[in-house]
């Protein structure tokens, strides 16, 4: 069984159970769950199967932001199951290749449309504060959330968050999640969950795909603070059902009480490689080596303590070869690196490990953006691509603003200060005298970039950066 | 300072330690949060103002004459690197912050456990404590003979 019966800081409250058709045997669901969470909780892992090589095909990003886990449900093709919430007595299928259309079109109501002062999409630790700074000073915008739940990437973030006292610090992710959800449902801020914006359209019209139903979002400002995906890196079988994002692992662990695996591999010894192997061992998981290309590990040594003294190897100059496996994986070799970065002959490792977790960088989600014309930069120590904004938040559109790792890959204290100057700016913009809190917050957020783990951001902000 | 961004732990000799004559009948705080990382809750939440910050990257040092031992570091450090030591009775004594099941029970025996995991000892569980301030994390304490390894014991595992 993949449960997590017992943790030591989260306590699991399944739904009731409700019945399925995965191809064409009951599966057995908790109400809440996505499609994706219950097929892999029942010991399901292939998901698909590539177009021309037949490979069996699994999730990967569990998020909805890779397409990595798209089947067929109830005769449609391309759905992301790990996005869509199980409903009693669907049918889901294994999708062949890029999948088949339904054999009978589907007939959509016509769209809905919205008139609103301030568009938020997405509900990450940026999308909540700004929502919540708005909703404080009168002016009550629209959520879009494309996951089944507000709170984005916070909600499985179960260990205590660094900073400032006076902020969140020493406090769990999840219970700043819980306070900020409680803060927007409190002020009455409207919402649409499962609800996945697929279009912008000149800077002033917001396609939304709405569990079956359209809407079209006029708005007079947008934030977006849709996030960033986990990237895949190039190696040998890294389609190979078992292969994740370490992000991935952290969402059925923490939000579903799922185990990924029994015997881990972690790929990457940042931050997030080493907070998300520490909750591995939380989840009664063992993590059998976190391996780490450079020759330094990169998060906060503090958060590689914590897992040593649970006597978890970490190998620096050492990347992974290959993952090996026929239904998912079983195997993966590890091997060193020298100064270049070039492997050394010799120094393979094979691992039994049945899952291999990526934690190797993230991407800006940038593409709805990029789409209506937002002007965009490459900036590797952000990321990738990513918005040209002023220090306000405002993007080359006047009425379109950015927070939180849309802007470049931070964390979340920095995501919920980007979220708050991206409301008082459109604040400001509306008449409204917020100055003070506005500076403030600025303020606030470059000195939590002060020090030496700042440095890098502070540096790609240069680039992208106008007056 | 040792090479610990390759190995992820640290030697007993990066460690600012308090001498051990000082640690006769009392719990003194150490640190080994030794990045310039944006922080600041231990040195907020202690009570006599015993740790030292120059802003909120700067690294935190223990005033060990001034800490009295009341282990509030222990319990809001987000990195779970504040652990306390003393003596007492003779015997060595450790704090460390715990967030893994099960947890041990009071007066059980179980392994003195040292940075990089390694079994180093056995010592008596003399305190499990849960506070406001843990959010979910506990203190546990742990008694040994061996005082040797106040310097080294970070980490408990609980005797199957």
């Amino acid at each position: 069984m993949r449960e997590i019966s017992k943790h030591p800081v989260l306590s699991f409250e399944r739904g009731k159970r409700i019945k399925f058709l995965f191809e064409g045997s009951p599966v057995t669901a908790y109400q809440g769950e996505t499609v994706a969470m219950a097929l892999y909780r029942n010991g399901i892992d292939v998901f698909s199967e590539s177009p021309k090589l037949h490979r069996p095909r699994g999730m990967f990003c569990a998020i909805g932001k890779c397409s990595s886990c798209m089947m067929r449900v109830n005769g449609v093709p391309n759905v992301r199951t790990c996005i869509l919430p199980v409903r009693e007595g669907m049918t889901v299928e294994r999708q062949k290749g890029l999948g088949e259309k339904p054999s009978k079109a589907v007939k959509y109501p016509p769209p809905v449309i919205r008139e609103e002062k301030v568009a938020i999409v997405g509900s990450g630790p940026a999308g909540l504060s700004a929502a919540i700074t708005l909703a404080e000073n009168g002016v009550a915008p629209l959520i879009i959330e494309q996951n089944p739940r507000l709170g984005g990437q916070l909600i499985k973030q179960t260990h205590k968050f660094f900073g400032s006292e006076r902020e969140n610090a020493g406090k769990r992710g999840i219970d700043i999640a819980s306070e900020m959800i409680e803060s927007v449902k409190k002020a009455g801020v409207e919402f649409y969950l499962n609800s996945t914006a697929f279009g912008f359209y000149e800077g002033k019209t917001l396609g939304v795909f709405a569990e079956n139903k359209l809407l079209k979002i006029r708005s007079k400002y947008f934030i977006f603070a849709t996030g960033a995906a986990e990237k895949m890196i190039p190696f040998e079988g890294n389609d190979l059902p078992g292969v994740f994002g370490a992000g991935a692992a952290q969402t059925m662990m923490n939000v579903y009480g799922i185990k990924p695996g029994e015997n881990v591999l972690m790929v990457g010894a940042g931050n997030v490689g080493l907070i998300v192997s520490y909750q591995m061992l939380q989840a009664g998981i063992n993590v059998k080596a976190v391996i780490e290309a450079a020759p330094k590990i990169g998060g906060y040594f503090v958060h590689a303590a914590k897992i040593r003294r649970f006597g978890v190897p970490i190998y620096t100059s050492t990347t992974i070869k290959k993952a090996i496996g026929e239904r998912r994986v079983e195997k993966a070799v590890i091997v060193s690196l020298n100064k270049k970065f070039e492997e050394i002959p010799g120094t393979e490792k094979a691992l039994d490990v049945d899952t291999i977790c990526l934690a190797t960088g993230l991407i800006p989600s940038v593409s709805l953006l990029a789409q209506s014309g937002v002007r965009m930069k490459y900036v590797s120590a952000l990321g990738g691509y990513v918005p040209l904004r002023n220090k306000y938040l405002r993007t080359s559109l006047p009425n379109v603003y950015v927070a939180g790792d849309i802007t470049g890959i931070e964390e979340a204290s920095t995501a919920i200060l980007e979220g708050e100057i991206a409301a008082y700016s459109i604040l400001s913009d509306m008449g409204k005298d917020v100055e003070k809190e506005l500076s403030d917050a600025i303020s606030e957020l470059s000195e939590l970039r002060s020090g030496p783990f700042g440095a890098k951001i502070v540096f790609g902000m240069k680039e992208v950066q106008y007056e | 300072m040792s090479d610990y961004l390759k190995t992820g732990y640290l030697k007993n000799e990066d460690v600012e330690f308090p001498k051990s004559d000082s640690l006769r009948g009392r719990m003194v705080a150490v640190t080994e949060c030794v990045q310039e990382i944006p922080c600041n809750p231990c040195a907020e939440s202690c009570p006599v103002n015993a740790i030292s910050m120059s802003g909120i990257n700067g690294v935190p040092r223990v005033d060990f004459s001034r800490c009295i031992g009341c282990g509030n570091c222990v319990a809001v450090c987000p990195g779970l690197a504040m652990f306390l030591v003393g003596i007492k009775e003779g015997k060595g004594v450790v704090s460390v912050p715990y967030e893994m099941l099960p947890l041990p029970e009071k007066g059980s025996e179980v392994f003195l456990l040292n940075r990089k995991g390694e079994r180093t000892g056995k010592g008596v569980v003399s305190g499990i404590r849960k506070t406001d301030k843990s959010r979910n994390s506990v203190i546990v304490t742990v008694e040994f003979e061996n005082r040797e390894l106040l310097k080294s014991v970070r980490n408990i595992e609980v005797i199957k």
